[in-house]
């Protein structure tokens, strides 16, 4: 077992991947992500790896492409801004099932935004990070270990199912220093990549990784045949952290920062006698459509709390159905809810029951 | 002693081979069409080919094999 | 007899797309023939552009990666860092090259990544159906300068060569022709020694083919090759320049 070690978010989720075998890093600076490029470029020469600042996102995440078609573990990082430029080459990795582990530690937008803490790319993550029929895995941690955690998870599950699988913060967690134990990497699986373009020494036909198609029934058959993957991954892939749900009357939804604040809500709201509970998706893609499902007979209430206008809670009430009240409440523009806010919403939907 | 062998299957009747050739000794079938609907390359007279691949060097479809 | 020239191993047996006379092909063929002699196939990983050339990987018999438009030099940057004893090639045409993937030109050659670049410019954006590119000439009618290109609206063609060479991460920058035998052993040298100055370990090197497009310039190949003599060498003039394979210049 390792020890335990005092860390920031940030380069937390830096060492984990190196831990999990990284060892070639693509970034370009922009706040607030920084820390992760300057935490590779640090440690990457020491280890043999690489740490290259790219001319812009565009260039990094087809970096990344070249490096995984190479059968290598390769990762990028950014913000809002940077990952709309990177999200041709997130839909052409995805196109030629690539795996890859991109980071998107969220600010606020649209446009430049601001610089503060935001989840108001959940839409882009999770539904259009991109043009084409496809999908990323979205991972969104809650602490500094789960961070560390669900590096290793994106790189396994990224490989395994040969796809493009992001990490997805905000401001307010890689700033975040808590104690995290860094896993063993020894005790993850060895995925071979037999499809990777790393010269084919004679002993093989050529690899070919690319993402066109001009013959349509070609592309349909191809993306129908990921999309079984997808399905598969939906079955088996989905996750989600249930905190005092077996009781509850209302049942708030948040993940990443905003589930931190929920938490605190919920307990305030218990200690009044409230019977509060909160689904953390820890999987944005796939969504937790199963836990909060089963959910929904014995609750009476939902609200999703986001850093956001609004947007996941277009997930909840496809899952809710129409079957219970889904309201919202979230804070933008880089504002963090406070706990008071959260629970004057709990309180505001207890009364109303 | 040279000849030259011509993919014709390949061969896209662009001339290039036609005006390359040295000796002059190249010309388009025409009395024959490919799949692709094009008239091959063919050489009229292996007698006078010196097997120099000019030829082959400028067909943009590597359609000719020298031999020589 | 003996077979004194043949299709070489790294090209696949699939037929070139291409239009009838397109000079592609003959590129294609030295950059084979120079994979063959150097007997690199096996760890050869070649990059395709967006554009006529898109689906050279369907011709190499070398591993191949697909890239977007203009951006091979980066996902060539990824795969040479991650496979540094591997061969990485990118085959690019005048619009990847010069206008979309400018950026990724521009810094990966000043990288002086251990790469090589095959740079076919012909003046004209062929797969969409001949519009202006970054290389048509002042005056140069196409689809989308109907008029002539206008340099004060359109402004004036790059000359890659001479741009790329001012950056002191370049190794090796010539630019060649292939409208006649001659030429095309020039072509066939320069890209031979912009692989081997990779396989020696010594950086980038780019080779900038004037090429032509005989089906969108409306020309005959041969009228095309012609054209191409009378118009475009004057003002990209063939030669080396730059060269720091044998030492510092």
């Amino acid at each position: 077992m390792n020890e335990r070690v005092l860390m920031k978010g940030n380069e937390a989720l830096a060492e984990a991947a190196i831990c999990a075998g990284c060892r070639h890093f693509f970034g370009y600076p922009i706040t607030p992500q920084t820390e992760v490029a300057a935490y590779m470029a640090k440690r990457m020469p020491k280890i043999g790896g690489t740490y290259l600042q790219a001319e812009s996102e565009i260039a990094a995440i087809n970096m990344v492409l070249g490096a995984s078609s190479a059968g290598v573990r390769a990762m990028t990082s950014s913000s809002s801004p940077g990952i709309s430029l990177k999200s041709e080459g997130i839909s052409y990795i995805a196109g030629s099932d690539l795996p890859a582990l991109i980071v998107n530690v969220q600010r606020g937008g649209p446009g430049l935004g601001g610089i503060q803490p935001s989840q108001s790319d959940y839409w882009q993550a999770t539904k259009a990070t991109g043009h084409g029929d496809f999908h990323m895995l979205v991972f969104a941690p809650s602490t500094v270990q789960e961070m560390v955690d669900l590096v290793f998870d994106a790189f396994d599950l990224g490989d395994k199912y040969r796809m493009p699988a992001m990490l997805f913060l905000d401001g307010m967690l890689g700033q975040m220093m808590e104690p995290v134990i860094l896993p063993d990497p020894s005790s993850r699986p060895v995925i071979e990549k037999p499809w990777a373009a790393n010269g084919h020494q004679g002993k093989r036909p050529h690899n070919i990784i690319k993402s066109l198609y001009l013959e349509p029934q070609e592309l349909e058959r191809t993306i129908i045949e990921r999309f079984k993957r997808y399905d598969h991954i939906k079955a088996t892939e989905q996750r989600a952290e249930e905190y005092l749900t077996d009781d509850a009357d209302i049942i708030i939804v948040a993940y990443g920062a905003s589930s931190r604040i929920a938490r605190s809500a919920v307990n305030t709201a218990r200690s009044m006698g409230i019977k509060a509970g909160l689904i953390r998706p820890i999987t944005l893609w796939p969504f937790p459509v199963d836990i909060i499902n089963k959910n929904v007979e014995n609750t009476k209430a939902f609200l999703s709390v986001e850093m956001s206008m609004g947007q996941m809670v277009d997930d909840v009430r496809l899952v809710v159905n129409g079957r219970r009240p889904v309201s919202f409440f979230g804070r933008t523009g880089g504002i963090i809810p406070t706990p008071d806010e959260v629970l004057e919403q709990i309180k505001a939907i207890n009364g109303g029951m | 002693m040279a000849k030259i062998i011509i993919n014709e299957s390949v061969c896209k009747g662009c001339e290039i081979c036609v005006n390359t050739c040295p000796q002059k000794i190249i010309a388009l079938a025409s009395d024959r069409i490919n799949s692709k609907g094009y008239h091959p390359a063919q050489l009229l007279d292996e007698n006078k080919c010196t097997g120099c691949c000019s030829c082959a060097m400028m067909c943009p479809d590597v359609a000719i094999t020298v031999e020589r | 007899m003996a077979i004194v020239f043949s299709k070489p191993h790294a090209l696949t047996d699939k037929p070139f797309h291409y239009c009838p006379g397109c000079p592609h092909g003959i590129v294609h063929r030295l950059v084979a023939e120079t994979i063959d002699e150097l007997g690199i196939e096996g760890r050869t990983v070649g990059v395709a552009p967006v554009g006529c050339s898109v689906m050279a990987y369907d011709y190499f018999s070398c591993d191949m990666i697909e890239a977007a438009h203009g951006r091979a030099p980066a996902v060539a940057t990824g795969l040479k860092r991650a496979l540094p004893n591997n061969i990485v090639f990118t085959y690019q045409g005048d619009g990847d090259l010069a206008a979309i993937g400018m950026c990724e030109t521009i810094h990966a050659a000043t990288r002086g990544e251990n790469i090589t670049v095959i740079f076919i410019n012909n003046a004209i954006y062929g797969m969409t159906g001949g519009q202006m590119a970054p290389t048509s000439l002042p005056g140069q009618v196409t689809q989308t300068s109907p008029y002539g290109r206008d340099v004060k609206t359109a402004g004036y063609p790059i000359r890659v060569c001479e741009l790329l060479s001012t950056l002191d991460g370049v190794t090796f920058a010539q630019r060649v022709a292939v409208d006649s035998v001659k030429n095309v052993n020039i072509a066939k040298r320069a890209i031979k020694k912009a692989f081997t100055n990779q396989v020696e370990g010594k950086g980038y090197s780019i080779i900038e083919v004037v090429s032509t497009c005989p089906t969108n310039w409306g020309m005959s190949p041969m009228e095309a090759f012609q054209w191409m003599r009378d118009n475009m060498l004057p003002y990209y003039p063939l030669g080396v320049y730059k060269d720091k394979s044998e030492g510092e210049n």
